[in-house]
């Protein structure tokens, strides 16, 4: 288990080391570079070499690359170009909002999907099978296609605020709850795919294990079906459920990418795209990093979770 | 739900968006960037069969008179009734006075241009892309999967660790980052074949790991160890007998290759990284569909959303008759 769990994390930290550094290596590699954005073709050349200078940008891709590591693992990401402020300020906030954004809908989508899925996968009759049915329909809207009908309908009623974090007018006392009304669409947006995939796959996991000898044995026993249900098939169940998490949180994050954009959430992937258009080199390679300590440590969580569910996988 | 009406429903759907991409121009009512500089975001056309007398009368339309420029409001003309004619003009179906009336069956947007019929040309490019990325993905995959799978050894586990990387990494960022770090102005022919070698090299690990696993297991056998020792090489081996057992583990992951290429395009051209905006893709159309104001006021800008639906909840019902399962573990 030790092992197994110290390779794992080994695996987590050359994650967050590599996309960090493949980020800035082709960031820097892409043709153009900020100074070159910023001012222009026409620009004057004794300002864009300044510019150059000041940032890095004229020295070679190597030592940039070691000058930026050296600091990066003490969390020093250099300074922004287009925002003129330090990463590490910028990528906060942000990350903040990201995360929010992301475990919110996480929880959601895991406090409804699985119940579901326990309940589809042993009951029969019409009420599971309009969840199905439901699951189905729901799993073919990816969250830009959520958020887009999600905005739509909530533009067209009035219902609740669409676009941003905050309404621009709000009061200090509201701010909670005016932050809670603005999370309702993108949260839903990104969480509802989400519960439908862990719906189906619960219920698949657990259709499996109700059909097990070991099951029948129970029912045999004279136990409670309910309780069958609910403590011995889904200690068995459980398994292929926590196996996804691991790929979960790639999809959490490229979920969380078309929804922040549709609804403009002031997220991780808002900025990340901005500073990839405009070459800011230390804000991608920022970006890159914190997205890869989410995507490690959740990767991380999850195989550690499995190691505990199924002691199996550690061999 | 009862799975096979709805798989045939699937089917069909397929069937009709595929034949609407390949014949689209000669269904498409208008030419994809011909603009009606007069209907700036006008709604759908109306086909109408009752006339204001009340009385039948073949398909007609009523044209549309503008009734606020600045919010771009239109109401219906209802004086007049203008005919359809079919098979004229080299199309199935239009309007007989194209400069007032134009057959918008999905609207216009925001230039004033023929949605449905972009929502057709858009077809062939996002559909084009998505599956000939994913047929990239699956000669990739399998090649890299059928080696590693074969070899053995420290390849074996060399390019299952590179394949695995690549898995946990979010599919959206990694095109994103690969796309935007190319010249972001480019020629659409560029992009396709950009956007289709970015998706390979997305999707090929999906596929490889499968095909390894089978490979492997498949080694194992005596048919394999029988052909091996009737004197087939090692291509012929790998290529004749145990390839064709990852034969439905492939087809399976083709057909959840695409719908994440089609919603992965629309998303990178949505946020300006995909194709050129005047080129018909789904996700260039969308990008109409980008502020909220067009959203709310004209919701058949959302058109090329529900095509997408269509054609992911196709395939998703399609794979699921044929598998009795529900994966979906792609990302988006």
């Amino acid at each position: 288990m030790t092992v197994y769990l110290a390779r794992r994390l080994a695996f987590a930290i050359v994650l967050v080391f590599a996309v960090s550094s493949a980020a800035l290596v082709l960031t820097r590699l892409a043709p153009g570079d900020y100074a070159d954005q910023a001012f222009g073709p026409s620009g004057d050349r004794v300002a864009v070499e300044r510019m150059r200078e000041r940032y890095g940008l004229n020295r070679t891709i190597g030592e940039q690359y070691f000058d930026w590591l050296s600091r990066a693992v003490r969390f020093d990401f250099g300074r922004s170009m287009v925002y003129d402020r330090p990463v590490r300020e910028l990528i906060a906030d942000r990350a903040a909002n990201s995360a929010l954004l992301a475990l919110s809908a996480l929880a959601i989508a895991t406090l409804v999907g699985i119940p579901l899925g326990i309940v589809t996968g042993s009951r029969f009759g019409a009420l599971p099978q309009i969840v199905r049915a439901w699951s189905v329909l729901v799993l073919s809207m990816p969250p830009l296609l959520t958020s887009l009908f999600l905005v739509f309908v909530a533009a067209r009623t009035g219902w609740l605020p669409v676009g941003g974090m905050f309404s621009v007018e709000r009061g200090a006392a509201s701010s909670a709850g005016d932050l809670l009304r603005h999370m309702v669409v993108p949260v839903l947006a990104l969480a509802l795919p989400l519960s439908a995939m862990f719906e189906r796959l619960q219920s698949q996991a657990m259709g499996e294990t109700i059909r097990q000898p070991f099951i029948l044995a129970t029912i045999a026993r004279g136990v409670p079906f309910g309780r069958i249900v609910w403590r011995d098939a889904l200690k068995a169940a459980v398994r292929p459920v926590v196996s996804i998490y691991g790929l979960v949180v790639g999809t959490l994050l490229s979920g969380s990418f078309a929804v922040e954009i549709v609804t403009s959430w002031p997220g991780l992937g808002q900025l990340m795209l901005n500073a990839l258009r405009q070459r800011d080199l230390y804000l991608v390679a920022g970006c890159a990093a914190i997205g890869s300590i989410f995507l490690a440590a959740g990767t991380f969580l999850s195989d550690a979770a499995l190691a505990f569910a199924d002691p199996r996988t550690t061999e | 739900m009862n799975a096979r009406p709805v798989r045939s429903a699937g089917v069909w759907a397929l069937g009709v968006i595929a034949l609407g991409a390949l014949l689209a121009p000669w269904i498409a009512p208008h030419d994809p960037n011909a603009r009606f500089p007069d209907l700036l975001n006008a709604p759908p056309t109306r086909i109408r069969v009752v006339d204001a007398g009340g009385g039948w009368r073949a398909p007609f339309v009523r044209p549309w008179t503008r009734v606020s420029q600045l919010e771009q409001r239109y109401e219906e003309n209802r004086a007049e009734a203008i005919a359809l004619t079919w098979f004229g003009g080299g199309t199935l179906v239009r309007s007989s006075d194209e400069a007032r009336a134009p057959l918008l069956l999905l609207g216009a947007d925001g230039f004033g241009r023929d949605v449905f019929t972009r929502l057709l040309y858009g077809a062939r490019t996002s559909l084009a892309l998505a599956v000939v990325a994913a047929l990239g993905a699956t000669v990739l995959g399998g090649l890299v999967g059928a080696f590693a799978g074969y070899a053995g050894g420290s390849l074996d586990e060399a390019l299952m660790r590179a394949s695995e990387f690549v898995l946990v990494l979010p599919t959206m960022y990694v095109a994103l980052a690969l796309r935007a770090v190319m010249p972001l102005v480019l020629p659409a022919s560029t992009v396709f074949l950009l956007l289709a070698a970015i998706f390979t090299v997305v999707g090929a690990p999906f596929i490889s790991r499968g095909v390894r696993g089978i490979v492997r297991s498949e080694r194992q056998r005596d048919y394999a160890a029988a052909a091996a020792s009737l004197g087939a090489g090692h291509v012929r081996v790998v290529s004749r007998h145990l390839l064709p057992a990852a034969r439905g583990f492939v087809a399976a992951q083709l057909t959840m290759l695409v719908p994440a290429f089609v919603v992965t395009e629309a998303t990178l051209s949505f946020v300006g990284l995909g194709f050129p905006s005047d080129v018909a893709s789904w996700g260039t159309m969308l990008q109409d569909a980008s502020t909220i104001r067009a959203i709310s006021d004209f919701p058949w800008l959302l058109s090329p959303a529900v095509a997408i639906f269509v054609v992911v909840f196709s395939l998703n019902v399609t794979l699921q008759g044929r598998h009795g399962v529900m994966s979906y573990d792609r990302p988006m």
